[in-house]
C-alpha cells in the first residue's frame, strides 16, 4: 500500500492506494499553525485499523517550505558572493547581510583571482556580531568549478549552524538565480529541518521501516532524509502535486493541456507527449527567480469566485476575488453565481445568485440567462486565450541551432483535462473553444494526494568535459576529475547515465522507475591558433517527472 | 548612464554551423558568450526580452543583392536565419515593442557587396543592408545611419549604399594598409549622387579606448547630429578588442559598452570578433547592459590592464589630426561634389573584387546617371572567373521619374547576348526580375 498526503492551504487530504487504486480517502482542515498536527490527524483517520506495516511508502506534498517563505518565517542569512566582473554589486545584494568578496572563476572554470582570507574573516566576525547563524556562499560560474565556494566554506563552516553552497543547488548557469536559490535554501533550512525531524520521529513510532518521500517542485519525489540538504527543492510543490494528480487520473500519452480551476485562479499546465513540461530555468517565488527545477504552470486570475463587473458596458471577470460567490453570501457576482442561475451548479442560495447576476444584466441591458451565459463565455474565452499564449510561448522558445530552428518540434495539444470546483460547468465549452476532446477525471478532489503518492523520484545531472584542460566536472555530485584527451561525447553520455542512475537511487528511486533522458547534448571542437585543441562537451540528463512503474493506466 | 530601456535580444549562435571546422566562423564562436550571458542572468531582466529570429526570405535578399546565379545558390539556411534575426530586431523596434534591439547572430555580413558571386570575408549576404531595405519597404522610407565598429572596413555595406544619400555609412576600422580588406580610406567618400554619405575613419594599429571614444565624440556624433537620421544602426563587430587574434587594436569591453551607450543605436547587429573566449563574452555583456540602460561599470576582462594597452601619444596626435580632416571634408561635401561631377551626365567606375573566402575574382564596371533629384539609376556589368558574366540595372529608392524611365529602358534594351543573366532591381516598386 502507498499512503499519499497533501497538506494544502485549506485541506489536508490523504489517500491510501492499493495496486495503484484509491481504497480510502480522508480530508481534514489544515491547521496553518501546526501542519504536523494536520498530518497526524489525517494519517490516523485514513489508516484506521490498517497497520502501518502494510505501507510500502509514504509520500508527502506540503506547503511547509512555501509558507515559510510567503509568511516570512525564515532565518536571516549572511550571503557571501564572489561575483567577479559583470553585473554591478548593487544588483546582486539580495539582503542587508550580503557581502561581495574577491576571488572568482571565469566561464571555463579557471580561477582568475583567489579569495582573500582576511576579508572572509572580517565578514564572519560581522555576521556573528549580527547574530547570523545561516550562511549562503555563491560564486559566479561555481557550477564550472566550485573551488571558490569550497575555499570560502572551509573558512566559515565551523562558525555557523548551516552553510548553503551555490553549486549544490543546481548545475545550471545563472548567477543571480543561484544567489536567490541559495539564499532561500539557507533561509528555510531551520524551519524545514525542524519539520522533517518531527515527521521522522512520527514515522519511527511505527515498527516497520517505511520509506518516506517528499514531493519537489518538479513533480518528483525525494527520500525525506536526503531532502534536508536542499530543502529549497520542495518549494511550490503544491501546483506540482496537482499536475501529477491529473496525470495519475487520466491516460495521457500525447500533448495535452491541464486546467485546475479554483476559486481565485485557474492554473494551466502543459503535457508534451504525456510528460509535464518544466520551467526552462526554474520557478519564481515571492519575486525571487530561482534555479529550482519546477513544473511549468501559468496562473491566471479567473476562478469560480472571481469578481464579475460591468464597466462602461464592458463585462469583466477577475482578476480579483472579493469573497465567496454571492449565492454563499459573498459581496459581488461571480462565475459561480452564473452557473447557479443556469442550473449548472447548485451552490448556496439561488435567489442571491439571481440578484447578483441581475445587477450585471441590467447594466448590460440583457436578459438574466443570456447575461449568465455571457459571463461563462467571457471566462472560458479568457482562459483559452491564456492557454494559447502559453503554448505560443513554449513553441517560440529561442533555439540555438539551425536544425532546431528549422525542424524543432512544436506542442500541439490533442486533449484537455479539467479539474477543480467549476470543472463540470465549464469544461465542455472550454473543449469546444480549444477544439480538442475534454475530460474531467474522477477522484479529482484528492488528485494532489494521489499525484504525490504515485510520483517517481526525479533528478538531473550535468557532465562537463574540457579535454583541452583535461578536466571533467559533475557539479551536482561534487565530482572533479582528470579526463583523457581521447574522451568523447559518447563517453560523456555513458558517464552521465551511470552517475544519474546512482544519484537517483541514492535519492530513493525504485529501480523500475529510472527512465533516463538526455536533455542537452553538445560537443564543440575547440580551436586555438587554427589548431584543434580539444573538445568542450556538455551533457545533461534527467529522470523526467512521471508516475512510478505500473501506475500509468 | 542613460535611463532604463526595453531591449530586444535576438540571440542565435548557430551551434551547428561553420564555414569549416577550424575556421574562425565556426560552431564554437558564441559558445562562451552564451555562457557569460546566461550566467549573468541577462534574460531575467524585465527590460531585456529574448526573441527567436525569423527567417529572411529570398525576396528580402533580392531587394538588396544581385546574387549570381540567384540567391538560393549563394546562401545556406543559416544566412536566412542571421538576416532574419536582424529583420526581427528591426521589426521589434519599428513596431515599438522594444526601445532598441541587438541581433547577436552569425554568420556576419558586412563584406558582402551588392553583386554576390560567392563569400567574401566570411560573408555571403549583407544582413544589415537586407534589414535596412526591409525597414524601408515595410515601414516607409527612412534616413538611416549605419555606424560600423568592426575592425575590418565594411566594404560590402559601403558598396551597397555607395549611391544612397539617405543612408549614411560610417566605418571606424583598423587602417587598410595593415588589415583586410585593404580599403576604407577617407577619400572613399560616396558616389557622385551621395558624396559625403560614406565616411571612412581608418585608425592606426594599437588604438585604444581613448582613440575610439575621441573619434566617437568629436567626429561621429557631430556628423550624426548634422545628418539627423531616423534610425541609427550599429554594425557591432567586436574585433577591435586587444585580444583579437586576427587584428591589432587595443579596444576593450568597457570601451565597447561606453561607445554603445553614447552612440545609443536603435539596432545593433553583431559582425566579426574572433577572440571568442577572452573578449566576446565580456563585450557582449557590456553592450547588452549598455543598450538596456543597466550599469555596465563592473564589466571588464579578467586580464584587463589599461596601462598595458594604452595608445601612444603619437597615435593620439594622429587620430586628432585625422578626425579634424574628415570633419572638414564632411562640412565641405556639397562643394566637393560639385567639383567632382562638373557637367557629367554619367560617371563610371571600374573595379576588381576578390572573394577571399571562396577564391573568386570579379571585374566590375558600374555606370551611374548623375542626378540631383535622387540616388540615381545605375548599371553593373560584372564578370567573374567562375565564367559568369551578368548585367544589372538598379533603380534606387525614392527615384526621380527620369532615372526610373532610364532604368526601365536600360533593362528592356539590354540583350542577354554576352551575359548569362540580366537583372532588374527596382526598390520603389519592390520588383526584382532576372532574364
Amino acid at each position: 500500500m502507498i499512503l499519499g498526503i497533501d497538506v494544502g492551504g485549506t485541506h489536508t487530504d490523504a489517500v491510501l492506494l492499493e495496486r495503484f487504486k484509491v481504497v480510502r480517502k480522508k480530508k481534514v482542515i489544515t491547521d496553518p499553525e501546526n501542519l504536523l498536527h494536520s498530518l497526524l490527524e489525517v494519517t490516523e483517520k485514513v489508516l484506521g485499523d490498517i497497520s502501518p506495516g502494510n505501507l510500502k511508502r509514504v509520500v508527502l506534498s506540503t506547503t511547509m517550505s512555501t509558507n515559510a517563505i510567503v509568511q516570512g518565517r525564515i532565518s536571516p542569512v549572511g550571503m557571501i558572493l564572489a561575483s567577479g566582473p559583470g553585473l554591478p554589486p548593487s544588483l546582486l545584494r539580495i539582503n542587508e547581510h550580503s557581502h561581495i568578496v574577491s576571488g572568482y572563476v571565469n566561464h571555463r572554470g579557471e580561477e582568475v583571482a583567489a579569495i582573500d582570507a582576511g576579508e572572509i574573516a572580517h565578514i564572519v566576525r560581522t555576521l556573528r556580531d549580527e547574530g547570523i547563524d545561516h550562511v549562503g556562499i555563491v560564486g559566479k560560474f561555481s557550477t564550472r568549478d566550485p573551488k571558490i565556494e569550497l575555499d570560502i566554506e572551509r573558512l566559515v563552516r565551523s562558525r555557523f549552524t548551516h552553510v548553503s553552497l551555490g553549486h549544490q543547488m543546481s548545475g545550471n548557469l545563472n548567477f543571480p538565480r543561484r544567489i536567490a536559490t541559495t539564499y532561500l535554501n539557507a533561509a528555510i533550512w531551520e524551519t524545514y529541518h525542524t519539520f522533517i525531524r518531527s515527521i521522522t520521529q512520527f514515522v519511527a513510532q511505527f515498527d516497520a521501516h517505511i520509506p518516506v518521500y517528499i514531493l519537489k517542485a518538479d513533480g518528483g519525489t525525494i527520500e525525506i532524509g536526503q531532502s534536508t540538504a536542499c530543502p529549497v527543492q520542495t518549494i511550490l510543490s503544491g501546483p506540482a502535486a496537482s499536475i501529477m494528480g491529473i496525470l495519475s487520473l487520466v491516460d495521457c500519452v500525447e500533448d495535452a493541456v491541464a486546467l485546475d480551476i479554483g476559486g481565485t485562479t485557474t492554473d494551466i499546465a502543459i503535457f508534451a507527449g504525456g510528460v509535464p513540461l518544466l520551467e526552462p530555468l526554474g520557478i519564481t517565488i515571492q519575486g525571487h527567480k530561482t534555479l529550482v527545477r519546477g513544473l511549468r504552470t501559468r496562473s491566471i486570475g479567473i476562478g469560480g469566485d472571481s469578481r464579475v463587473a460591468c464597466v462602461n458596458g464592458r463585462l469583466s471577470v477577475g482578476p480579483m476575488r472579493e469573497g465567496p460567490a454571492a449565492s454563499l453570501g459573498g459581496p459581488c457576482p461571480t462565475p459561480t453565481d452564473a452557473m447557479v442561475v443556469l442550473g449548472l451548479a447548485s451552490i448556496g442560495n439561488r435567489e442571491r445568485a439571481v440578484r447578483a447576476i441581475e445587477d450585471i444584466a441590467s447594466a448590460l441591458s440583457r436578459p438574466l440567462e443570456e447575461t449568465a451565459h455571457l459571463i461563462m463565455e467571457h471566462a472560458s474565452r479568457e482562459i483559452i486565450t491564456h492557454v494559447r499564449a502559453m503554448i505560443e510561448d513554449i513553441n517560440n522558445k529561442p533555439v540555438y541551432t539551425v536544425h532546431e530552428l528549422l525542424e524543432g518540434a512544436k506542442i500541439e495539444p490533442k486533449a484537455m483535462y479539467v479539474v477543480g470546483g467549476p470543472s463540470g460547468a465549464m469544461a465542455p465549452r472550454l473543449g469546444e473553444l480549444f477544439e480538442v476532446p475534454v475530460h474531467i477525471p474522477g477522484d479529482a478532489e484528492v488528485a494532489n494526494a494521489i499525484g504525490a503518492a504515485l510520483a517517481r523520484t526525479t533528478t538531473e545531472l550535468t557532465v562537463l568535459a574540457d579535454t583541452e584542460k583535461g578536466r571533467l566536472t559533475i557539479v551536482e555530485e561534487g565530482i572533479q576529475q582528470r579526463v583523457e584527451r581521447s574522451f568523447t561525447r559518447d563517453d560523456a553520455v555513458t558517464l552521465c547515465r551511470e552517475k544519474l542512475r546512482a544519484r537517483v537511487l541514492a535519492m530513493g528511486a525504485w529501480e523500475d522507475d529510472i527512465e533516463i533522458e538526455i536533455t542537452e547534448d553538445q560537443s564543440f571542437t575547440m580551436v586555438r591558433n587554427s589548431c584543434i585543441a580539444g573538445r568542450n562537451i556538455r551533457i545533461k540528463g534527467q529522470v523526467k517527472p512521471g508516475l512510478i512503474h505500473g501506475a500509468r493506466r | 548612464m542613460t535611463a532604463k530601456k526595453k531591449t530586444g535580444l535576438i540571440f542565435f549562435p548557430a551551434f551547428d554551423w561553420a564555414i569549416s571546422p577550424t575556421h574562425p566562423e565556426r560552431e564554437e564562436r558564441l559558445l562562451y558568450t552564451q555562457d557569460q550571458v546566461m550566467e549573468e542572468g541577462l534574460f531575467d531582466f524585465d527590460n531585456v526580452i529574448e526573441f527567436k529570429p525569423g527567417l529572411a526570405t529570398i525576396r528580402d535578399i533580392d531587394r538588396v543583392h544581385i546574387c549570381v546565379p540567384d540567391a538560393q545558390h549563394v546562401i545556406t539556411e543559416s544566412h536566412l536565419i542571421s538576416a532574419g534575426g536582424a529583420i526581427t530586431a528591426a521589426d521589434k523596434v519599428l513596431t515599438k515593442e522594444v526601445d532598441n534591439a541587438f541581433a547577436l547572430v552569425r554568420p556576419p555580413g558586412h563584406h558582402a557587396m551588392k553583386v554576390v558571386h560567392g563569400a567574401r570575408g566570411f560573408c555571403n549576404i549583407n544582413i544589415e543592408a537586407i534589414m535596412v531595405e526591409y525597414i524601408r519597404t515595410h515601414f516607409g522610407h527612412k534616413r538611416i545611419a549605419i555606424v560600423d565598429t568592426d575592425c575590418h572596413h565594411g566594404d560590402g555595406t559601403q558598396d551597397i549604399f555607395w549611391h544612397d544619400p539617405d543612408t549614411l555609412y560610417i566605418s571606424v576600422h583598423q587602417d587598410g594598409r595593415t588589415l583586410y580588406p585593404g580599403s576604407g580610406f577617407p577619400d572613399e567618400f560616396g558616389g557622385p549622387n551621395a558624396y559625403g554619405y560614406t565616411i571612412n575613419i581608418p585608425l592606426p594599429p594599437h588604438t585604444s579606448e581613448e582613440g575610439f571614444l575621441y573619434v566617437l565624440d568629436s567626429l561621429i556624433l557631430p556628423i550624426l547630429a548634422d545628418f539627423k537620421p531616423d534610425l541609427i544602426i550599429n554594425s557591432a563587430g567586436q574585433d577591435n578588442h586587444y585580444t583579437d587574434p586576427i587584428t591589432n587594436m587595443n579596444f576593450t569591453a568597457q570601451g565597447y559598452a561606453t561607445l554603445n551607450d553614447r552612440l545609443a543605436p536603435d539596432i545593433a547587429v553583431l559582425e566579426g570578433g574572433y577572440s571568442i573566449e577572452s573578449a566576446l563574452p565580456y563585450i557582449n555583456v557590456g553592450i547588452i547592459l549598455a543598450m538596456a540602460g543597466i550599469d555596465y561599470g563592473n564589466v571588464r576582462e579578467p586580464d584587463y590592464d589599461p596601462a598595458s594597452i594604452r595608445q601612444s601619444a603619437e597615435t593620439t596626435r594622429y587620430i586628432r589630426q585625422l578626425s579634424s580632416e574628415i570633419h572638414d571634408l564632411w562640412k565641405s561635401r556639397d562643394e566637393e561634389r560639385a567639383k567632382l561631377i562638373e557637367n557629367a551626365g554619367y560617371l563610371r567606375r571600374q573595379r576588381s573584387i576578390y572573394y577571399d573566402t571562396d577564391g573568386i575574382n570579379e571585374e566590375q564596371a558600374e555606370t551611374i546617371r548623375v542626378c540631383s533629384d535622387c540616388g540615381g539609376v545605375f548599371t553593373i556589368d560584372s564578370k567573374a572567373d567562375t565564367g559568369r558574366r551578368i548585367f544589372a540595372v538598379i533603380v534606387p529608392g525614392r527615384s526621380c521619374p527620369k532615372c526610373r524611365t532610364k532604368g526601365e529602358q536600360f533593362f528592356e534594351t539590354t540583350e542577354s547576348g554576352k551575359y548569362d543573366y540580366v537583372y532588374f532591381q527596382d526598390r520603389d516598386k519592390d520588383i526584382f526580375i532576372r532574364k
